[in-house]
């Protein structure tokens, strides 16, 4: 059986945005220079806009059109999500690109009844999804292709019958190269049965070898080998109970069963999990979940317990659980040699066992406590660093000594009243929280202007100074001094 | 008075070690380096020796303590961190400034931040981090520590062998703790050469309150060209209540 979408990725888009649904559109992209369409819809087409015509042809025969830039590897993205959903009907599902599917149908039409009544399902369904089709079924996949989309008598052709379904159409049926097909037009082969009266050797002669193997997968002399989607298998495990679960211990060793039983098999493929979702399913037809994640994938199922163990006590088993689902949504590679390497490190941020104790933290408290900083280009101290949640991420840049940094800085800086002896001198003495500081000593000011591009405001002289006491602060006046208004002076660090 | 005899000495000596054997105070391996110019404040340790993988008390009451807490600590780190270690800062009220830490010798990405809303939490993450072998030492930044509290952290470390640094800010509460050392760190006055103006390198006045079969003692210690230097030594002992010197 071979389908054809007639407009993919216009069908595609309207199911995306109903807005656009009744409206002329079109896919376009570039190509020498020149905006060109590459899908059309429904309402475009009828305009006389196809795929292949340049934007500003088509703009100027519908002025109202809109134009959508292409987004490259979608239709193929598109048909393998199709494809997938597609194996309910048959288990081998083949993608056709640009736009069709072939699905090998042997043995599945009788169980809905025939095959008109399989293709009429099939072609509903699609049509309630949203998409245009036109289905054929045939003997052969060449065959099937050609009549799905140049057939005008029937789309299901009777076994054996083919090769003269096949006939009347014209060569553009037989998936040939666009060179060949306009030297076909030039010499007046307008149909299939012409082409077949002609000697094989004079054929491959004049139009080459893939005339006559297209003809010959047509016809079926020769075999077309169809690739079919595998569909990824979701790492989840089920474990039914025969008496509904009440008890914590009930449910660790139910935990503990499916871990075994998921990292038995996230070992024999070399991946690890990221994060984890245990369901249970009670016996009221309520369904409560914990989630886990980890910093690193993992497959011991020791440390995954532990981190599950944490969320047991938020289970409501209520009157009981009679199915756990532990599915693992998010996977990486995770290969024996990497956790050999990491068992053998003395310490670091890629210990195995830093990473668990990190993953409980989280698991208790919320990833986002955890925060590691990076350096960033930046003088304006509030913006020197970023916080980074990959423990894998190396610093970009070094971390700046030249200027002094306070060990404690204010996160927000707090308004002082200080006593200046002349302008752009440090302070003589401030005033913190009722508290009179004598400067004795002091360095600065170290200029830092706001960058004008991200925020506006004030720059800020920082200067850093010491008390009576030996104690270090470092303090910033707002501004220019202006003779105006007041200045304002503020502290925001303590220096070690 | 009878001279001690060399051999006398060496006995009291054995004997010294023995009971500190007894009292489960293990000696650590060879490969834990003096840090830098510590040699006398070292002294003041059973052995003569850093303890590393033990609990250290640090009092900060304010701010600028906990900032002349946070420099001292962190020069201390960068001995600890040598090998490549990581070290964990877990607080509620954090306000650490990561990149001063470089200037102590401790690269700050090297530290994993983690910020807690509850002092409960904090001392459940302590004890987890504690435990934790590939870490090379935890900051823990808390209000108050119970005995109790304290004796379940120190009983991490001893198998873990994680060095522990406790920061407490409750003035009110100071309780008699399992830990094996207590600091106070202050920051004082700091002093450039020939009267040059500006400010100086961090200079503290580090008091060891008490410390677990050792001398407690008080020093200036200064941070200048990446290590500490000893500006002097005050020798005698520091006269406290009994009560606060009472070793837990």
């Amino acid at each position: 059986m071979s389908v054809w979408f007639r407009h993919l990725m216009t069908d595609w888009q309207a199911n995306r945005r109903p807005e656009l649904r009744g409206l002329p559109f079109v896919f376009a992209a570039k190509e020498r220079n020149r905006i060109i369409i590459t899908a059309a819809s429904t309402e475009a087409e009828k305009q006389g806009i196809s795929a292949g015509m340049a934007a500003a042809d088509a703009k100027a025969v519908s002025p109202g059109l809109q134009i959508i830039d292409e987004i490259p590897g979608k239709s193929t993205t598109l048909l393998n999500a199709i494809g997938e959903w597609c194996i309910r009907f048959t288990p081998i599902v083949a993608i056709d690109p640009p736009d069709g599917l072939i699905l090998d149908i042997s043995g599945c039409p009788h169980l809905w009844g025939g095959e008109r009544e399989y293709l009429k399902y099939i072609s509903a369904r699609l049509q309630a999804r949203g998409y245009d089709t036109r289905i054929a079924i045939a003997d052969t996949i060449g065959t099937a292709w050609a009549i799905a989309r140049f057939g005008k008598v029937t789309p299901i052709i009777a076994p054996g019958t083919h090769v003269e379904a096949l006939l009347n159409l014209s060569p553009a049926a037989l998936r040939l190269e666009s060179v060949i097909l306009d030297r076909l037009q030039k010499l007046g082969f307008y149909k299939i049965e012409k082409l077949v009266s002609i000697g094989r050797s004079a054929l491959r002669r004049r139009f080459g070898q893939s005339i006559l193997q297209r003809l010959d997968q047509a016809v079926g002399h020769e075999l077309e080998p169809i690739a079919s989607i595998q569909p990824i298998v979701p790492f989840e495990e089920r474990l039914p109970c025969l008496e509904p679960i009440r008890t914590v211990t009930g449910i660790e060793i139910a935990i503990e069963k499916l871990l075994d039983m998921l990292c038995r098999r996230l070992e024999k493929e070399g991946k690890g999990l990221r994060t984890a979702i245990l369901r249970c399913y009670r016996i009221d037809g309520k369904m409560v979940q914990i989630a886990i994640g980890t910093n690193r994938a993992s497959r011991s199922s020791n440390h995954l317990f532990k981190l599950m163990e944490l969320k047991i006590r938020t289970i409501e088993p209520a009157l009981g659980i009679e199915l756990f689902v532990l599915e693992a949504p998010e996977t990486e590679d995770l290969s024996a040699e990497q956790e050999l390497l990491w068992a053998t490190e003395e310490c670091g941020l890629e210990d195995a066992e830093v990473s668990e104790l990190l993953d409980r933290i989280a698991g208790k408290v919320g990833a986002e406590a955890i925060r590691r900083y990076l350096p960033q280009e930046h003088y304006w101290p509030e913006r020197s660093v970023k916080s980074s949640p990959l423990l894998s991420e190396k610093p970009a840049t070094g971390w700046p000594v030249s200027r002094p940094r306070p060990v404690q800085l204010l996160a927000r800086p707090e308004p002082i009243e200080v006593t200046v002896p002349l302008p752009d001198y440090p302070p003589m003495q401030f005033i913190y929280k009722r508290e009179l500081h004598q400067i004795k000593k002091a360095d600065g000011p170290e200029r830092i202007e706001r960058e004008w591009w991200l925020e506006a405001g004030e720059l800020r002289d920082y200067y850093t100074v010491e008390d009576q006491d030996g104690k270090r602060y470092w303090l910033f006046r707002s501004g220019h001094y202006s003779g105006e208004q007041p200045v304002r002076w503020f502290i925001h660090g303590f220096f070690a | 008075m009878a001279l001690l005899t060399d051999e006398k000495k060496e006995m009291i000596s054995t004997l010294r070690r023995d009971i500190l054997l007894r009292e489960g105070f293990k000696t650590l391996s060879a490969s834990t380096r003096p840090i830098t110019g510590l040699k006398t404040l070292e002294a003041a340790f059973p052995n003569g020796i850093f303890p590393v993988g033990a609990i250290h008390e640090f009092l900060s009451f304010k701010p600028e303590q906990t900032a002349a807490c946070g420099g001292f600590i962190a020069g201390l780190l960068s001995a600890l961190m040598k090998q490549g270690g990581i070290c964990v800062w877990i607080s509620a009220i954090r306000k650490i400034f990561p990149p001063a830490l470089k200037v102590f010798g401790v690269a700050p990405d090297r530290i994993v931040f983690i910020d807690l809303q509850r002092q409960k939490d904090v001392l459940w993450a302590t004890e987890e981090a504690l435990k934790c072998k590939g870490i090379a030492a935890v900051i823990a930044e808390l209000g108050e520590l119970t005995f109790m509290q304290s004796r379940r952290l120190q009983l991490a470390v001893e198998n873990s062998k994680v060095t522990g640094f406790i920061l407490r800010s409750n003035q009110h509460k100071l309780c008699t703790t399992a830990s094996t050392a207590r600091w106070q760190i202050t920051p004082v006055s700091s002093e450039l050469a020939e009267d040059m103006p500006g400010v100086g390198f961090p200079r503290w006045q580090v008091d060891l309150l008490k410390v677990r079969n050792g001398k407690p003692g008080s020093w200036q210690i200064e941070w200048s060209a990446g290590r500490f230097l000893l500006i002097s030594e005050n020798t005698v002992t520091i006269t406290l209540p009994g009560q606060i010197r009472k070793v837990g």
